[in-house]
């Protein structure tokens, strides 16, 4: 890992967090639907990062967000399982040793592959962060709609900063 | 060992998920107080449930001592109902009372419907005005305590408006210094088994477990016992409000005593001829 790679990661951290916490914290559809675009930054990561790290670096920005939306260990708890969600769908999805694409961002790995792997992703970091703040199983389908609607919401504007970020970078 | 160490690394993945999940877990846990007061609600909740699963059990296996005890309570019963069908209860009685000597006369009543569990609670009768009933005869019970006044009256049957309604109203004292209230119930309280007796002045210390009896206004004889204080508080500036646990049971009353005061027009016209406002 160079230190540019370092270095990008450290940037988008920064935005992407700041992203969420002073625009996309007060940014809801009728308490319904909340976007997450600072799980992107868990997506992007490089393929080559060791899972420890990868653990690591989820579980203190999940710290971080938890610090500033005032639900200690929630975004904690989600980040963590959307890190162990990445490292099984990569090692079923391809082969990493054949591959020289140094992270699983959308201009490198195509739509369709991207779309999937974002959309699965993201899927279970919501349904952590909804079910852990609801907390009760009573309001099942309430919560899952939140989570699904949610979901969606955030898939598209990360789909949007993938387009607009980094397919301009491949070209 | 070493094997176990190879396992272990090989599935590194789920056991980091492992430990750094249950870390957000204790974290949510640790610090969210909604989080913490559900997981031990539900806790609890379970824990209810299973307890009342198995009442529910119990209560079958207790089915026989339950039948046992309730045919034993039939028999005694039906003894209990051969015997005064035998004899005419309903008969009139003169009660022996050296003061009120002949002013009052008692006769019974048997009771066919009675209330108790709504705002205005009343009892209807089988005796009418053909037996003597007039409206606004007092009405006591056949133990202790009394029961409410006559407010309809037919040939064969009459309603009494209950002590349990809000538009009654009974004069009463204080047995051991014979302070003045008026008995009445409701005010958000609707428990059949209690009343208030309100306007007792403030000064009056009042116990509890005083026994309250009846003033003899009203066309009650005076003396009959009424209930016991079981909580005093005060109410506005100079007035007691005592709440009084009656020693009669409405919701079980078999048959009731009809009041009838042979004095009871005089003392009106009297009270009547008083110029108004005093």
């Amino acid at each position: 890992m160079d230190s540019k790679t370092i270095f990008i990661n450290i940037f988008r951290w920064l935005v992407l967090l700041f992203v969420q916490i002073f625009l996309l914290r007060n940014l809801s559809y009728y308490n319904l639907s909340t976007a997450f675009i600072y799980v992107l930054f868990l997506l992007v990561l490089p393929f080559r990062i060791p899972n420890l790290l990868l653990f690591i670096l989820a579980f203190f920005t999940g710290l971080t967000v938890d610090a500033f939306y005032d639900t200690l260990g929630v975004h904690t708890a989600a980040c963590v399982a959307l890190a162990f969600v990445r490292i099984l769908f990569i090692a079923v999805s391809f082969n990493r040793e054949a591959s020289d694409d140094p992270e699983p961002s959308l201009g490198n790995m195509g739509l369709r592959w991207f779309s999937i792997y974002a959309l699965l992703c993201i899927f279970i970091h919501h349904l952590v962060v909804f079910f852990l703040e609801a907390f009760k199983l009573s309001e099942f389908s309430y919560t899952l709609g939140r989570v699904l609607l949610s979901t969606l919401f955030s898939f598209f504007i990360i789909l949007l900063t993938e387009f607009a970020f980094h397919n301009r970078k491949s070209n | 060992m070493r094997n176990l160490w190879i396992f272990i690394s090989k599935y590194n993945a789920f056991f980091l998920f492992i430990i750094f999940f249950i870390v957000g877990i204790v974290l949510v846990l640790k610090n969210n107080a909604y989080q913490r007061s559900v997981a031990l609600n539900s806790s609890t909740e379970v824990v209810g449930n299973a307890y009342q699963k198995l009442s529910a059990v119990k209560t079958y296996l207790n089915l026989r001592q339950v039948n046992d005890s309730l045919a034993q309570e039939n028999a005694k019963l039906k003894t209990e109902l051969l015997a005064l069908n035998a004899k005419d209860s309903t008969g009139k009685i003169a009660v022996k009372d050296s003061v009120y000597r002949e002013q009052y006369t008692l006769f019974a009543a048997k009771v066919i419907k009675n209330s108790v569990g709504l705002r205005n609670n009343t009892i209807t009768i089988k005796k009418g005005s053909l037996d003597g009933v007039v409206k606004d005869m007092a009405v006591i019970s056949p133990n202790k305590g009394v029961i409410g006044f006559v407010e309809l009256v037919s040939e064969h049957f009459a309603i009494i408006r209950t002590l349990l309604n809000k538009n009654t109203l009974i004069s009463v004292n204080v047995k051991k210094n014979n302070a003045f209230g008026s008995l009445v119930w409701g005010d958000g309280n609707f428990d059949y088994r209690k009343a208030y007796v309100k306007e007792i002045p403030n000064h009056l210390r009042i116990n509890i477990g005083d026994t309250i009896i009846t003033s003899g206004a009203g066309g009650f004889p005076k003396g009959i016992e009424v209930g016991k204080v079981s909580k005093t508080g005060i109410t506005g500036d100079s007035f007691l409000s005592l709440e009084v646990k009656l020693f009669n049971d409405f919701s079980t009353l078999p048959y009731v005593y009809l009041v009838k005061d042979r004095l009871a027009q005089e003392q009106n016209k009297l009270e009547t001829n008083l110029p108004n406002g005093q």
